[in-house]
């Protein structure tokens, strides 16, 4: 178990050390000189391209450049914004919390339509339950977020009038972005755990369970879906990725400030210090809840307890 | 040890001489496939034919030019003369979707020829050869899947600079990393089988081995993944151009589209919902079919 937690540990330091090291060479690899790709189209005079390459350490030596910005980050220093001038750790604080509430409601609502929809499926398999869950679900992951974040605001904002277009502050306004969010995770969640459950199903231990006579509910609650949730707990992580680069998408379509629309104001705008510390954020927290998946695994499976 | 001409005959498995022969085998082994469609599957597919067609031959199924600006018939609702009706520029919607089928199918096309290609490359590499380059390919692979869902490619877009091309090839490679995982770990499966080790123990090349027993066993997984993968890459490509970050206007795109309709949501319905509607029934067709394939090809296969 400790070697486990110790292995899982290194591993995402690992990831982190190489998205850090990725994300601060990342304006070298792109074509072009960085201090011109900076300024953008505009014409601009010598001097102050000079002056961008002294003040960003474009002049010093790759090798140099990389290590003075791992010793920054890792002081919490992310540089400021070209356009605004404003420090972007302070920018990026001020949008955060928006963005985790928008991404973790999504994510509840992934879940709790996912999960009963999934095993719901896999208990009726073949009937018609079966194969309206499985429609949902193949729904759920086909349909682009933009669109159903649009025909959302048009079916219950403009026509119903239930709820606000966008903004942000009230729940009221967290409640359409929140669903069109968690609209794909519910279908991407319903999908995985009727497979896991239809597998887990098929097992031995079950019909055991089955042959020792207990009730049908739990075998399927306590026997089957839990060796189902193990594979599921996996995609809940990835989802949740896909979830916080999805509010890039649906912060764009309900008009939220977040961390999604900050970073593409950024890429828009070609503000370098914003798209930095806008991916090396996302990247870090999802490498974190990566760790912290491991420790719910040990719960679910024991035998990485043993091993 | 690998050498290069190993991997040049391996892909030849892939990639052969003898199309003629192969393309027949294609069209036998697909008409056998399809016996074991759905009908839901059969409608899927059926739908996306008839899509690559009108992407193929734009100019047969519309009548009006998608470019063309006439102020004096903006925003008409849908009618015979316009059954998408026009946009703000008094552009025949259809129109624009006929020739954005072209534009999203073209691109979506390459971005998956680019992540298929090089996740095949890698993933195979990785599995067969192991040792270190397995070890670096799959460290390489951790660090770039720390970017989730569509931010490797939005990154990627960001210092290319906004486009249709880079989009593409942002969409490429944006997607290699998760697909080279899954072809390695079918890779790896199929090297542990008795077979492999039976054709090594009578003297087989590694190119031999390549391309008599993996390629053909890591085939299914290929074409369920590529499937699966042309779905992925029309969503992230609507999604950079939604964005504005892919095509750029006047291009008829799908998502570009939507992303200017966004607008006129309020006011006239038909502009964002009927070119959206498009794009989703031809995701939707395009998962339906990946997963009547995943089901008889690779039912083991999971993608998360």
């Amino acid at each position: 178990m400790g070697s486990f937690l110790l292995f899982r540990l290194v591993h995402g330091l690992v990831v982190v050390a190489g998205v850090v090291l990725l994300v601060s060479v990342m304006i070298h690899i792109a074509p072009g000189d960085p201090a011109m790709l900076l300024v953008g189209d505009s014409p601009v005079p010598r001097e102050q391209l000079e002056q961008i390459r002294r003040d960003l350490g474009l002049d010093r030596p790759i090798a140099v450049q990389i290590v003075s910005n791992l010793v920054r980050f890792a002081r919490g220093d992310l540089g400021s914004s070209l356009r605004t001038n404003r420090p972007v750790l302070s920018d990026l604080t001020r949008v955060i919390p928006s963005t985790f509430m928008l991404a973790v409601s999504g994510m509840f609502i992934g879940i709790a339509v996912g999960v009963p929809i999934g095993v719901l499926a896999a208990t009726r398999r073949g009937e018609w339950v079966d194969s309206l869950a499985t429609a949902f679900g193949v729904l759920g992951i086909s349909l682009p977020t933009f669109w159903t974040g649009i025909l959302a605001i048009a079916l219950f904002s403009v026509q119903l009038g239930w709820f606000p277009t966008g903004g942000q502050g009230e729940v009221r306004m967290l409640v359409l972005p929140a669903l069109t969010l968690g609209w794909f995770a519910a279908g991407a969640l319903a999908r995985i755990l009727r497979s896991g459950m239809l597998e887990a199903l098929s097992q031995d231990h079950i019909n055991v369970a089955r042959a020792k006579g207990l009730r049908e509910r739990t075998v399927v609650l306590k026997h089957a879906l839990r060796s189902a949730l193990i594979p599921a707990v996996t995609l809940v992580t990835v989802q949740f990725g896909a979830l916080l680069s999805g509010t890039v998408i649906v912060e764009t379509v309900f008009a939220r400030d977040g961390l999604g629309r900050f970073l593409v104001h950024g890429i828009l705008q070609k503000d370098f210090p914003v798209v930095q510390g806008a991916v090396l954020v996302i990247a870090v927290i999802y490498t974190a809840i990566n760790l912290f998946t491991d420790l719910v695994y040990l719960q679910l499976d024991p035998r990485l307890r043993y091993a | 040890m690998l050498s290069r001409e190993a991997i040049l005959s391996a892909f030849s498995g892939i990639f052969p001489l003898r199309a003629h022969k192969n393309f027949i085998f294609l069209l036998v082994g697909f008409a056998r496939l399809s016996r074991r469609f759905t009908f839901g599957g059969i409608l899927a597919f059926a739908l996306l034919t008839s899509v690559v067609t009108i992407a193929l031959l734009p100019h047969v199924f519309s009548s009006y030019d998608p470019i063309e600006v006439s102020p004096e018939s903006i925003f008409v609702p849908p009618s015979l003369n316009h059954p998408f009706g026009t946009d703000n520029l008094g552009r025949d919607i259809f129109s624009r979707v006929v020739f954005g089928a072209r534009t999203t199918l073209g691109f979506a096309l390459m971005a998956n020829a680019i992540s298929i290609t090089l996740s095949t490359l890698f993933g195979i590499l990785a599995a067969f050869r192991g040792g270190w380059l397995d070890s670096l390919i799959m460290r390489v692979v951790d660090i770039l899947l720390a970017f989730p869902g569509i931010l490797l490619a939005l990154i990627m877009v960001s210092f290319l600079g906004p486009g249709l091309a880079t989009a593409m090839v942002s969409v490429g490679f944006g997607q290699t990393p998760g697909f080279v995982r899954i072809v390695r770990g079918s890779a790896l499966n199929v090297r542990a089988n008795l077979y492999v080790e039976a054709a090594r123990a009578m003297g087989a090349s590694d190119a031999r081995i390549l391309r008599r027993h993996i390629l053909p066993n890591v085939r299914h997984t290929l074409i369920v993944l590529t499937t699966f993968g042309f779905g992925a890459a029309i969503l992230i490509g609507s999604s950079l151009s939604f964005l504005g970050l892919g095509a750029q206007p006047p291009t008829p795109e799908w998502g570009s589209m939507l992303g200017q309709a966004r607008g006129y949501v309020r006011t006239y319905w038909w502009v964002a919902t009927l070119p959206g509607s498009v794009l989703a029934v031809v995701l939707l067709s395009i998962n339906i079919v990946g997963d009547q394939l995943r089901d008889i090809l690779d039912p083991r296969l999971r993608l998360g």
